[in-house]
C-alpha cells in the first residue's frame, strides 16, 4: 500500500528519512567529538575523519585477525583509537600550546594525510565488507515502511551515547572540572587539578567517539580508507552551522542536517551533496555565530 | 611629526632594503629565464603556475593571517572557465545564450580571472563573517560546494574534464603552441603577478592588512574597516589564484577535477609552509620543491600523500619558519 505525497511514494520518503537520521547520527557523534576537543585544546581536529576510518578498520581487523565480533569492536575500537589519540596529544599537540591555533589544524591535517595514505597503500580505495551482527539482522515492517533493525540500532545507540556525553559534561563533578578548565585552565590548575592530563584524556575521548562512529558505520558504508576524508568536510560545515559552544547544540544540529540532507535526496537529488553547504552559507548570513554558538 | 624625524636612518634603510629586493628579484627572473636550458620547460611552466598559486595564497595567510583551506576552488574554476572559453567560447546562462567561438588565449585567461574574482567576492563575504579556525572550515566547505558544482555542471564534463584545449595565438600573433614561446609567456605572467603582489604587500593598503594580522580589534579601533580590507585581500588573492589556474589550463591543455579538489587546497598550504609563511620568496621555493617531489615520486602511489603528511607534521613541529623564513632569519633580512 502506498500513499503518494507530492508524487513521492511514502516508502521512499521514509527510507531516505531513516538514512538521513543515520547520517545525522554520524554527524552528531563526530561534531560532538570535535566540539569537546575544541573546547579544551582550542584546535580543530582535522584528523577526526581519518580516525573515524581507523575505528572502522579496527573493527574489521578484530573480526578477521582476532575473531572478535561487532560487540567487542564497539568497546575495543574506541579504546584503542582513544589511546592513539592520547599518544598524538602527548607527543605532538602538546608542543603547540601557546602557538596560533592554526598550527593545530595544520598538524592534524598532516596526520590525516599520513593515516589515510598508509591505509590506501595497503587497502587501495575499494570498500571491504563488514557484516551486520546476527542479533541485529532482519527488520520490521511498520506498515508505512520497512525498518531494518541495524539502522534502528544505530540511531538509538548514537542518541544514548550523545545524551550520556552531554550528561557527563554538564551534570557530573568531572564534567564541571572540564568546563571550568575550558574557561580558565590556569585557575583550575591552581586548585590542584591536573589540567594537562585532562586535556590529553579529552582528546583521547573525542577521537574515541569518532572511532565509535566508525564501527557503527562499518556494516552500512563498508570499510574504506577514504570513508572519512570527504565526510569530515560536511561535519565541519555542521560544526559551523551549530557553533562549537554547546554540546546539545552539536547533537541537535547533526541530526537535523542529516534529516534535511535525506529529504533533499527525495525532493531534489541534484542538491543532496551541497545542501549542507548552502545551509551553512545561509546561517552565516543570518546568524554568523552559528545556531547555538556564543559570539566571541 | 614624520617618521623620518624620529628615525633619521629609515630613509637609508628603506633604500638598502629596496636594493636588496631588486637584486633578489633580478636573480629569480634570470634563473627562471635560463631554467629551460637545464629543466624540462613543461615541468617549469607547471612549477611557475603553482608558484603563483602559492604566492597568491600567501598574500592571505602570510599578510592578513587568514588561513583559507579552499583556495583550490579559484584554481579549478578559473581553469575550467578559461579552458572552456579557449576551446568553445560559448556562454549559456538562463536566457543568455552567446557564442564567441574560441577566444584569444589572453581573453580566455582574463575571463577565467574574472570568474574567480566574482567567486572571491561571494565566498569571501561569507567567510570573513567568522574568524580563525572557523574561517578555515568555512572556506573548505564552500570549496567542496564548488567541487560538486564542477562535478555536475554540464560545461565541465564531469569526470572527463575539458580536454584538448587549444593554446592559440596570444593577442592574435604570439603563437603559444610553440613551447618556448609559451614558456616565456607564462614566465611574463608569473613575474608580472609576483611584482603586483610585492607592490600590494608594500603599499599602505598592505600595511593595514598586516596591522589586521597583528591585532584586528586594534586596527578596527583605529578606524579601519577590517572587514572591507579582509574582503579586498581575499578577492585579490582569489583572482591571482585564478590567473594561475587559467594559465595552467592553457599550459596543460586541460582542466580537470584535480585542480578543484580539496587536496589541492591542502597542497598549496604545504607549499607555502615549506617555503615560509609570510615571506615573499618562500611560496616560490616551496612550490618548486613540492612539484618536483610529486614529479619524481609519481611512481610511488599513495606514499606521496604519506610523505606530504610527514612534511606537514615536521614543518609544524620543528620548522615553522620554512626554508626561506629560516634563511631570512639567519641573515636578518626580509625575503
Amino acid at each position: 500500500m502506498m500513499i503518494p505525497l507530492l508524487n513521492i511514494p511514502t516508502q521512499a520518503l521514509f527510507g531516505q528519512l531513516l538514512l538521513g537520521l543515520i547520517n545525522g547520527a554520524f554527524y552528531a557523534l563526530l561534531s560532538l567529538g570535535l566540539a569537546v576537543i575544541f573546547g579544551m585544546l582550542n584546535i580543530v581536529n582535522f584528523a577526526h575523519g581519518a580516525l573515524y576510518m581507523v575505528g572502522a578498520f579496527v573493527a574489521y581487523f578484530l573480526l578477521n585477525l582476532a575473531g572478535l565480533g561487532y560487540w567487542w569492536a564497539l568497546i575495543l575500537a574506541p579504546i584503542l583509537v582513544g589511546f592513539v589519540g592520547v599518544v598524538i596529544e602527548r607527543t605532538m599537540l602538546q608542543r603547540l600550546s601557546g602557538l596560533d591555533h592554526l598550527y593545530g589544524l595544520l598538524l592534524t591535517f598532516g596526520l590525516a594525510l599520513i593515516i589515510q595514505g598508509l591505509f590506501q597503500n595497503y587497502f587501495g580505495s575499494s570498500g571491504l565488507p563488514y557484516e551486520i551482527p546476527d542479533m541485529l539482522k532482519g527488520g520490521k515492517n511498520l506498515g508505512f515502511m520497512y525498518l531494518p533493525n541495524y539502522r534502528a540500532w544505530v540511531v538509538v545507540f548514537s542518541l544514548v551515547i550523545c545524551f550520556a556525553t552531554w550528561y557527563a559534561i554538564e551534570k557530573t563533578k568531572l564534567g564541571s572540572y572540564l568546563r571550568a578548565a575550558t574557561e580558565n585552565p590556569t585557575l583550575v590548575r591552581a586548585f590542584g587539578i591536573n589540567v594537562p592530563l585532562m586535556i590529553t584524556l579529552t582528546y583521547g575521548f573525542g577521537v574515541g567517539l569518532a572511532a565509535l562512529a566508525g564501527v557503527l558505520s562499518a556494516p552500512i558504508n563498508q570499510v574504506r580508507p577514504l570513508m572519512g576524508a570527504e565526510f569530515i568536510i560536511v561535519v565541519f560545515a555542521v560544526v559551523v552551522i551549530g557553533g562549537m559552544g554547546s554540546i546539545m547544540g552539536s547533537v541537535v544540529t547533526g541530526f537535523l542536517l542529516g534529516v534535511i540532507e535525506g529529504l533533499t535526496k527525495v525532493f531534489y537529488p541534484e542538491a543532496s551533496n551541497t545542501v549542507v553547504f548552502v545551509i551553512m552559507a545561509i546561517v552565516l548570513l543570518i546568524k554568523p555565530a552559528g545556531l547555538f554558538g556564543r559570539t566571541a | 611629526m614624520t617618521a623620518q624625524a624620529i628615525h633619521p636612518t629609515s630613509a637609508a634603510l628603506d633604500a638598502s632594503k629596496r636594493r636588496d629586493e631588486m637584486v633578489a628579484f633580478v636573480i629569480m627572473a634570470v634563473l627562471f629565464a635560463a631554467a629551460p636550458l637545464a629543466v624540462y620547460p613543461f615541468f617549469m611552466m607547471q612549477a611557475l603556475c603553482f608558484a603563483l598559486f602559492a604566492c597568491a595564497f600567501n598574500l592571505l595567510i602570510g599578510y592578513v593571517g587568514l588561513l583559507s583551506f579552499g583556495h583550490a576552488m579559484f584554481l579549478g574554476l578559473a581553469g575550467y572557465v578559461s579552458a572552456h572559453m579557449a576551446k568553445l567560447g560559448t556562454i549559456a546562462f538562463g536566457p543568455i545564450n552567446l557564442n564567441f567561438g574560441p577566444v584569444d588565449p589572453v581573453i580566455a585567461i582574463l575571463i577565467g580571472v574574472a570568474s574567480s574574482a566574482i567567486l572571491g567576492v561571494v565566498t569571501g563575504a561569507l567567510a570573513i563573517r567568522r574568524q580563525g579556525i572557523y574561517f578555515a572550515m568555512i572556506t573548505l566547505a564552500l570549496s567542496q560546494m564548488i567541487y560538486f558544482f564542477c562535478l555536475q555542471a554540464p560545461f565541465t564534463h564531469g569526470e572527463d574534464g575539458i580536454q584538448g584545449v587549444p593554446q592559440g595565438k596570444a593577442f592574435g600573433f604570439i603563437d603559444l603552441s610553440h613551447q618556448m614561446t609559451m614558456y616565456y609567456f607564462v614566465l611574463a605572467i608569473f613575474l608580472g603577478a609576483f611584482l603586483f603582489i610585492h607592490r600590494i604587500i608594500n603599499s599602505p593598503f598592505g600595511d593595514v592588512l598586516k596591522s589586521i594580522r597583528e591585532n584586528e580589534p586594534r586596527a578596527i579601533s583605529l578606524g579601519y574597516k577590517a572587514d572591507h580590507y579582509k574582503l579586498a585581500a581575499f578577492v585579490l588573492s582569489g583572482a591571482l589564484v585564478g590567473l594561475a589556474g587559467a594559465t595552467k589550463s592553457l599550459v596543460a591543455q586541460n582542466a580537470s577535477l584535480t585542480d578543484v579538489h580539496f587536496s589541492m587546497s591542502g597542497e598549496v598550504v604545504l607549499m607555502t609552509l615549506v617555503g615560509g609563511l609570510g615571506t615573499i620568496y618562500g611560496p616560490v621555493v616551496g612550490a618548486i620543491i613540492i612539484v618536483a617531489m610529486q614529479n619524481y615520486l609519481a611512481g610511488f602511489g599513495q606514499w606521496v600523500t604519506v610523505i606530504q603528511g610527514v612534511i606537514f607534521v615536521a614543518c609544524v613541529l620543528a620548522f615553522r619558519r620554512g626554508i626561506v623564513g629560516e634563511i631570512a632569519h639567519r641573515f636578518g633580512k626580509s625575503l
